[in-house]
């Protein structure tokens, strides 16, 4: 039988994707390497008892429109929001993160007055940025070079958007989206250890340092998120992040999509210039009216495309997309909650981010290391223990941690990482940690450690880059993946592409995958119910 | 009474305060500058560190003086004449030198430069224009017609070449050399060429737009005969002859407010000079907060100009050497660049992050004794480099750090010069903190405040003193802080005379 739609990955949005089309009423398979599906939203248990959420850890950007339209809450899908953090500080001290911002502020003030001042007009700056930058994740992005009436159209939106502005917070938006954070936090505060907290997020998943310079618009990135309408709120998926693209599933499935797992996509078959289907890994076909890829772009076009479907300036472009992987991830099983003597007892920050890396400097040491191709000696970690708050996936009295690490290079000084450089950097982090938690490695019963290599070897992340492809402005919005391809379509009819390689880019966002289906849907004439991607909004 | 517009003062004596001064004039103002020292040219002066040797006093050469400077000054009447254009070589730790002149070089990559060199070159074609317009508003006000021709100049480079403008215009420069280019010695010199004079290592995001900037300046690196100071000689006399009353050894010590409105400055001695317009070519920051103070100007203002950030990584050396060095056979009158590689140009950009001093720093080399011998005596040279990156704000103190920045310089000098630390009669390293306390450049930057994106056009210095006039009424930007930057061009202090002629028409 030929489908309507062949999916390529069973990650968030190649489901996202197949089912928006499934809800138009088009036949969609979801074809996935793996045995199970999810991506890297993916629970799995590789310790008994013990589910890990071992890819993406928490969630935030997930699209609320995408919750209600495919009815994710209804498919078992609930997210937990959590409760800040803390940042432990060499010598003992440590600054408390809080959800509210009245409770920041106190903390903040402990360390620094002026500090706690200045937090008040930070937080309404980038709230006025994140504002801004919402209403275009879930657009196509426009071709400037076009003058085709629908791309000047979304062009004149852009300018309208910017219209509504004052012209100096026009110049400073601008100001924003190119600078450091590191400069820009030094506009607003004093005390190193706030700054180090507030840069985190400029650089989480990212081959930036917190002082190069478009970082700041990275921040946003993490922050443009919200949990029930919080702005900026992040939480936990119950069950672990497996259970977002499992809610996915069973919202395809509802509408009739179909997802078949342990079949591997050799090739994607291409017959006079259009795609029409895939070959497995075991030789069947799988045919199509149209093939979506999930995977990254390289991946796409560079591994399972015959290059001479291709023009050359687009592989050209394709083989020049950045997509370094920068970070590694620990899942660790612990037999007892860990102890950090440098909180009060009893204090709420245990339920959320727990970094060790108290100044922008730190931060920015840790990257040289990078980009001289060996892993952070002083690593950043952003570590959490979702079953603090979620005891579904840890017998009783155990918890999960996760520990997302920066930096990590995809080779090492130029060559593949080796098991023993894996074993180094699982020992430095856990080092790391247990200077702030004495007796904590006594507690780890089990530790998975992804490094690039893993990563792409197995949730097929191109040199382990977690967004499938970095965030600089060469690569966000019209030049996401490839100027000229922006719009989740390619050089090769009914290919398209829906993963985080395209606008706006990764997070478990979800946006990519539906706005590759609405320009599906668009381009078939077939609505489906679903609002034209230019006014979803 | 008032005293009319018409009378009006430029403080400080550099390239941009001379043209600016000059263009009023020609227009029939009556303009007074007053210049601290004893000799105008500022960062193009020059000076002699060492008995018998003259070093240019901070730049020691020109990417090219804007056009219209040199044409409506008459330089070349008043004494300005260039040397050929400067080729570049190249050095390499093992590897032979390389030459290069604009967009032709030899080697494997001589195609890739060439084809990468023409594209650049088209880009800052199209974007050269706006370094002589006023920075555009992003807002009904401007003048469409002449923002009309530029958006249309920019996508008449055709579909492809706009598209590729858009991709690349806030790219860093060590992709770009890592997507096009496979020798290491040119992957260096374009690192090194985008940075010089930032605070940006060449794996920054938007560090290619800065060698956009440098190619949109001028194709060129130039020498003028004679030294720099020739420069400065010739931009004095012909502003003198322009009408222009300058007075140098005048320095200032505040810029007078009466009623909300800058009405004159006092001089250091005491001497009050009242005029219509203060126009100032000096550090936006020393004008504001130093001459002017707080209590004549918004908070907002103030605190944004405290924010514009003004860091300096360049150090200057000059060196007094008996004898002529030998860089392994290299034109010593080219423009000798030691950067084997972008990597090299980056490590030595991270110690400076932390405010320390790199083991390996990079440069450019120049010998204007091997150009106008009469600069040293027969026989000796000058050489000058700049050296990046040093730190503005040492961790380890000034002394510690400039002793230990010279000393890594002379060390990767001597292992492409072999020999030349024995020639040494005389070293002089400026630290950002020495060039600060010399020339009043804050940070010890040379562009008095860094040209960065988010620096530039309406954000520069700040977006309220963007177009060149300021919050208070009858005070005037004119200096490099001022867009489009300074780098010996003039465009800063050219443009901001016309925005005081147009306000005034």
């Amino acid at each position: 039988m030929t489908y309507d739609a062949v999916i390529v990955g069973a990650g968030h949005n190649g489901l996202v994707t197949a089912s928006y089309l499934a809800r138009a009423g088009m036949k969609v398979c979801v074809v996935e390497k793996n045995d199970w599906i999810g991506g890297a939203a993916v629970s799995r248990e590789l310790y008994p008892g013990f589910t890990y959420s071992n890819c993406s850890y928490v969630s935030s950007l997930f699209r609320p429109e995408i919750m209600r339209d495919l009815e994710l809450p209804k498919h078992g899908l609930q997210i937990l929001p959590y409760e800040g953090g803390a940042v432990f500080q060499e010598g003992g001290g440590y600054l408390g993160m809080f959800r509210d911002h009245d409770a920041n502020r106190r903390e903040f003030a402990r360390h620094s007055k002026r500090d706690a001042e200045a937090y008040d007009i930070y937080a309404r700056d980038v709230l006025r940025f994140c504002r801004f930058i919402r209403p275009m994740l879930l657009r196509t992005p426009p071709d400037p070079s076009s003058f085709r009436p629908r791309d000047l159209a979304e062009l004149m939106w852009l300018g309208r958007q910017m219209g509504a502005l004052s012209e100096e917070m026009r110049a400073r938006m601008v100001q924003f989206w190119t600078m450091s954070i590191a400069d820009f936090l030094d506009q607003y505060f004093e005390s190193p250890v706030i700054k180090g907290y507030l840069a985190v997020s400029a650089i989480i998943g990212t081959a930036l340092g917190p002082m190069s310079p478009g970082s700041a618009y990275v921040l946003l990135h993490h922050y443009m998120g919200d949990v029930d309408g919080n702005v900026g709120a992040w939480g936990f998926a119950r069950g672990g992040m497996g259970s977002i693209t499992r809610a996915l599933t069973a919202s395809l499935k509802a509408a009739g999509g179909e997802v078949r797992t342990g079949q591997g996509v050799e090739k994607i078959l291409v017959q006079s210039g259009r795609a029409v289907g895939v070959v497995l890994a075991n030789g069947d076909e799988v045919r199509g009216k149209r093939v979506i890829s999930n995977m990254d772009v390289k991946r796409t076009f560079l591994k399972h495309v015959d290059e001479a479907e291709l023009p050359d300036d687009f592989v050209k472009r394709v083989k020049a997309f950045k997509i370094r992987g920068s970070s590694g991830k620990l899942n660790i099983a612990l037999d007892s909650t860990p102890v950090f003597p440098a909180l009060p007892e009893g204090a709420p920050n245990i339920r959320g981010d727990l970094h060790f890396t108290d100044s922008i400097e730190k931060m920015e040491r840790g990257y040289d290391d990078w980009k001289n191709g060996r892993f952070s000696r002083d690593p950043f970690q952003d570590v959490m223990i979702p079953t603090m708050i979620d005891p579904t996936m840890t017998p009783p009295g155990k918890h999960f941690m996760s520990s997302f690490v920066q930096y990590a290079p995809p080779k090492i000084e130029g060559r593949d990482w080796t098991d023993a450089d894996r074993d180094a950097f699982r020992d430095t982090c856990l080092n790391q940690i247990e200077t702030y938690s004495p007796g904590f490695k006594d507690r780890v019963l089990h530790v998975e450690v992804r490094t690039p290599r893993e990563l792409e070897a197995e949730v097929g992340l191109t040199e382990g880059n977690i967004f499938q492809g970095e965030l600089t402005f060469d690569q966000l919005l019209f030049n996401r993946p490839v100027p000229g391809y922006a719009q989740y379509r390619s050089p090769i009819r009914d290919l398209w592409i829906c993963g985080s390689s395209t606008h706006p880019g990764g997070g478990v966002m979800g946006a990519p995958g539906r706005n590759a289906a609405a320009e599906m849907l668009r381009e078939a004439g077939a609505k489906g119910g679903m609002r034209d991607a230019y006014a979803v909004l | 009474m008032p005293t009319p517009s018409s009378e009006v003062l430029v403080i400080g004596g550099g390239v941009n305060g001379l043209a600016c001064a000059a263009r009023l004039a020609a227009k029939g103002r009556k303009v007074t500058l007053l210049e601290a020292s004893e000799v105008v040219g500022g960062g193009a002066g020059e000076r002699e560190f060492a008995p018998g040797y003259h070093a240019p006093a901070l730049a020691h050469l020109t990417q090219g003086l804007d056009t219209r400077v040199v044409e409506a000054m008459a330089l070349d009447r008043h004494g300005l004449a260039f040397h050929p254009a400067l080729a570049t070589t190249v050095l390499s730790g093992e590897a032979e030198s390389l030459t290069v002149r604009g967009g032709k070089t030899s080697g494997v990559d001589a195609a890739a430069w060439e084809a990468l060199h023409r594209k650049l070159s088209a880009f800052a074609r199209v974007l050269a224009p706006l370094r002589q317009m006023r920075p555009v508003r992003l807002a009904g006000e401007n003048r469409l017609f002449g923002l009309a021709r530029q958006g249309l100049g920019i996508r008449a480079l055709g579909k492809d070449d706009f598209r590729e403008l858009l991709r690349m215009v806030l790219i860093n420069v060590h992709d770009v050399a890592e997507d096009e280019l496979s020798d290491d010695r040119l992957k260096g010199l374009l690192a090194f060429d985008a940075t010089l004079g930032a605070w940006l290592g060449p794996r920054s995001p938007n560090s290619l737009i800065l060698y956009l900037d440098r190619l949109a300046r001028g194709a060129d690196p130039l020498l003028p005969k004679g030294g720099m100071g020739a420069l400065a000689v010739a931009m004095g006399k012909a502003a003198a002859a322009a009408g222009v009353e300058v007075r140098t050894g005048s320095a200032v010590e505040k810029i007078v407010v009466e009623g909300d409105r800058a009405v004159g400055v006092r001089l250091e001695g005491g001497e009050v000079v009242r005029v219509g317009l203060v126009v100032s070519a000096m550090n936006p920051r020393t004008t504001l907060h130093q001459l002017v103070g707080a209590a004549a100007l918004d908070a907002g203002f103030f605190k944004a100009t405290g924010h514009v950030r003004m860091r300096g990584a360049a150090a200057k050396l000059h060196l007094a050497l008996r004898g002529t060095p030998d860089f392994r056979g290299a034109d010593l009158k080219s423009r000798i660049v030691i950067a084997p590689s972008s990597e090299a140009v980056e490590r030595a950009f991270n110690p400076v992050k932390y405010g320390e001093v790199p083991e390996l720093p990079v440069m450019e080399v120049i010998l204007p004794s091997a150009h106008d011998p009469g600069l040293a005596p027969a026989g000796h040279h000058v050489l000058t480099a700049i050296v990046q990156y040093a730190p503005h704000a040492p961790k380890a103190g000034l002394e510690a750090a400039r002793a230990e920045m010279l000393e890594n310089t002379l060390n990767v000098l001597e292992q492409h010069s072999p020999g030349l630390r024995s020639l040494v009669v005389q070293a002089e390293l400026l630290m950002p903190q020495d060039i600060e306390a010399r020339f009043g450049m804050v940070g010890g930057n040379w562009h008095h405040g860094e040209l960065a994106v988010e620096q530039m056009l309406f954000n520069r210095p700040t977006f309220a003193a963007a177009q060149y006039s300021t919050p208070l009424p009858g005070l005037w930007l004119a200096g490099a802080g001022s867009h489009p930057g300074g780098g010996i061009n003039g465009a800063a202090g050219w443009n901001a005379a016309g925005a005081i002629l147009e306000a005034k028409a």
